[in-house]
């Protein structure tokens, strides 16, 4: 497969159906669009102290985050350069001064530098020394901490930070700024759901405002049909706050409005969203005043977007403080980690809602998780029917559209997920030949 | 069902409860379950190992009335397409211990290992359970007051749990 073959598979109101079953494409997926794009990798506050490190994924790339003596967050592969073996693997830990491969002792800077190796005698004169494996463990191409949110790109050379993100970094402004002391902390450890379906499915569903009023009537309209036989009661059961909302009308979700930046990035609830109607949480807004001033602090909770997707593969929910990370392990299995993050000097009861939030809707024990993943899965067995080849993105597709440019439009437009499969076709084959043999620019 | 005064009531009483228990969501008896529970009462399930808090970090399950209710009628809806066709499920459970039993105060606390298996179409999976219950003694009929399902593998990654471990 040669770009122009991947090129061909993105129209601008269809995609072909191998981009979510072909296992050959995931392969590329991972050894270009993973390797060329940031990717989100962990939250500074789950490494805090020097030597506390997270294993986790870059695509299908091992890396183990660590805080290194300087004080910084390092990203490396996660293999020891000597034979192989991974140098951690549970999930968190705190290494010390140093990591030490648990094969043959070989020790590591927690920059990755090559600190010692037993009888290494043995050594001299082998060219060891000069070559990859004789300098230590692989960093990835570069790392950014963008306000406690750390993101990684493999390839050495490509797109910087501030340019792939651009405009949509005002997400995790808006999660950041709600804490009254301007930081938010990882509070306790993700939610884990495996699901049997192409990871770009979860990233499309997160600006699909057309399934929740149908896919999710099972949940939703049932919560809101007990509420109405118990009466109306005040106040609301939480569930009626947090599941209710995703029954409202057609009109609601095409007035929330859909944004999109370049580079694949877009968010749902432009004017207000399903998080608009929340109870106050007593001392919160006293609290934000006291940092930010009334009118500053007003702005940032008069903010209410719903789901803002960082392509390729996370998606940011910011008036709930949290982060979806959407983990491709194959063309078919993708692991769902659903974080929960603490606004430092809110009142604790804004965790409560954030975690209430977290195992209601995204859970493996979730309701509203199980009339999703039946979507999904259905989908994804449903894609093998020879009989059509195209999958529908056209909703609310006029002429020509310019995803280099940001734009805001009606809430029901898939615009946003054919800005993704526009950045996509250009992430897979920025380092890919076309047919005539020609690399990229 | 428990008649007569508490002076009457047995260890085995308490562990004939679970066991009825469990079986009314072995045969998805859920309104006479719904039925069991005290308004008041939570069903938790932990996500973390151990974990102490279950409202301020992520649980699986943190369940109030409403949402236990929510939960069984959404079970039997018209558009529940998660439940075309239905999950069933099986558990096979060790004697409780009973760990608190105070019939004059009407409280009662049990710990019981159980294996918990869930399957719909082609999937079955096995959980390992450690079930605490908390039950309550009302009008001579024990009711539970607090439920609390710890998953042996909690940090493992699951596909979907679409019943009542």
């Amino acid at each position: 497969m040669n770009a122009d073959d991947i090129r061909a598979m993105i129209q601008p109101g269809q995609v072909h159906r191998d981009v979510y079953i072909s296992d050959a494409v995931y392969q590329l997926e991972m050894r270009h669009l993973f390797t060329n794009a940031w990717v989100f990798v962990g939250h500074d506050s789950q490494t805090p102290n020097k030597g506390d490190y997270i294993t986790t994924q870059v695509g299908d790339q091992p890396v183990i985050m660590v805080r290194h003596s300087d004080g910084e967050v390092k990203v490396l592969y996660n293999r020891c350069p000597h034979k192989g073996t991974k140098i951690a693997i549970d999930r968190a830990g705190n290494t010390g001064k140093f990591f030490r491969c648990p094969y043959h002792a070989w020790s590591f800077k927690t920059d990755g530098c090559l600190l010692a190796i037993p009888l290494k005698k043995g050594y001299e004169g082998t060219g060891l020394a000069e070559s990859q494996n004789g300098k230590g463990m692989q960093a990835v191409g570069a790392v950014h901490n963008y306000r406690g949110f750390v993101f990684a790109r493999l390839a050495e050379e490509g797109i910087g930070f501030d340019e792939f993100f651009g405009g949509s970094l005002s997400s995790i402004d808006n999660m950041v700024d709600r804490a009254p002391e301007g930081r938010v902390e990882i509070s306790g450890p993700p939610l884990r759901y495996m699901h049997k379906c192409n990871w770009k499915m979860l990233v499309e569903n997160q600006t699909d405002t057309c399934h929740p009023m149908v896919a999710h009537e099972s949940s939703a309209g049932t919560a809101v049909k007990i509420y109405e036989q118990m009466g109306n009661p005040e106040p609301r059961p939480p569930a009626m706050q947090i599941i209710a909302p995703f029954m409202s009308p057609y009109e609601f979700f095409e007035d929330m409005g859909i944004r999109t930046w370049p580079n694949g990035h877009g968010h749902t609830g432009v004017n207000m969203s399903i998080h608009s109607n929340y109870d106050a949480i007593p001392g919160y807004f006293e609290a934000m005043v006291e940092s930010y001033g009334e009118e500053r602090a007003k702005a940032i909770l008069d903010e209410n977007r719903h789901n803002t997707v960082y392509f390729p593969n996370v998606m940011v929910k910011a008036p709930l403080t949290q982060l979806r990370n959407f983990i491709p392990l194959g063309a078919d299995r993708t692991l769902v980690e659903s974080y929960v993050y603490r606004l430092v000097g809110a009142p604790e009861q804004l965790t409560a809602m954030s975690a209430m939030y977290n195992r209601m809707i995204n859970a493996p024990t979730s309701i509203v998780g199980h009339d999703d993943l039946e979507m999904y899965e259905r989908a994804q067995e449903g894609l093998h029917a020879e009989g059509m080849q195209w999958v529908d993105i056209r909703r609310l597709h006029t002429g020509t559209e310019d995803f280099e440019t940001e734009a805001v439009e009606n809430g029901t437009t898939e615009r946003q997920m054919r800005n993704q499969f526009h950045a996509w076709a250009k992430f897979m084959t920025m380092s890919m030949e076309d047919a005539a043999g020609v690399a990229a620019q | 069902m428990i008649e007569g005064n508490a002076a009457m009531i047995t260890r085995d009483d308490v562990i004939d409860f679970i066991y009825a228990e469990t079986r009314m969501l072995d045969e998805g008896r859920y309104s006479e379950w719904l039925d069991l529970w005290l308004p008041d009462a939570v069903y938790w399930m932990p996500l973390d190992y151990k974990q102490a808090d279950p409202v301020n970090a992520t649980s699986f399950l943190y369940e109030d009335n409403f949402m236990l209710r929510l939960r069984v009628e959404r079970l039997n809806g018209e558009r529940t397409f998660s439940q075309k066709p239905k999950s069933r499920c099986n558990h096979v459970i060790q004697r409780p211990f009973v760990d608190v039993f105070d019939p004059e105060a009407g409280k009662f606390q049990t710990v019981t290992n159980m294996h918990y298996v869930e399957t719909r179409l082609d999937e079955q999976q096995l959980l390992a359970l450690t079930v605490t219950h908390d039950l309550a003694l009302v009008d001579g009929a024990f009711r539970i007051a607090g439920k609390k399902v710890e998953l042996l593998n909690c940090d493992a990654a699951f596909g979907n749990i679409q019943l009542l471990p």
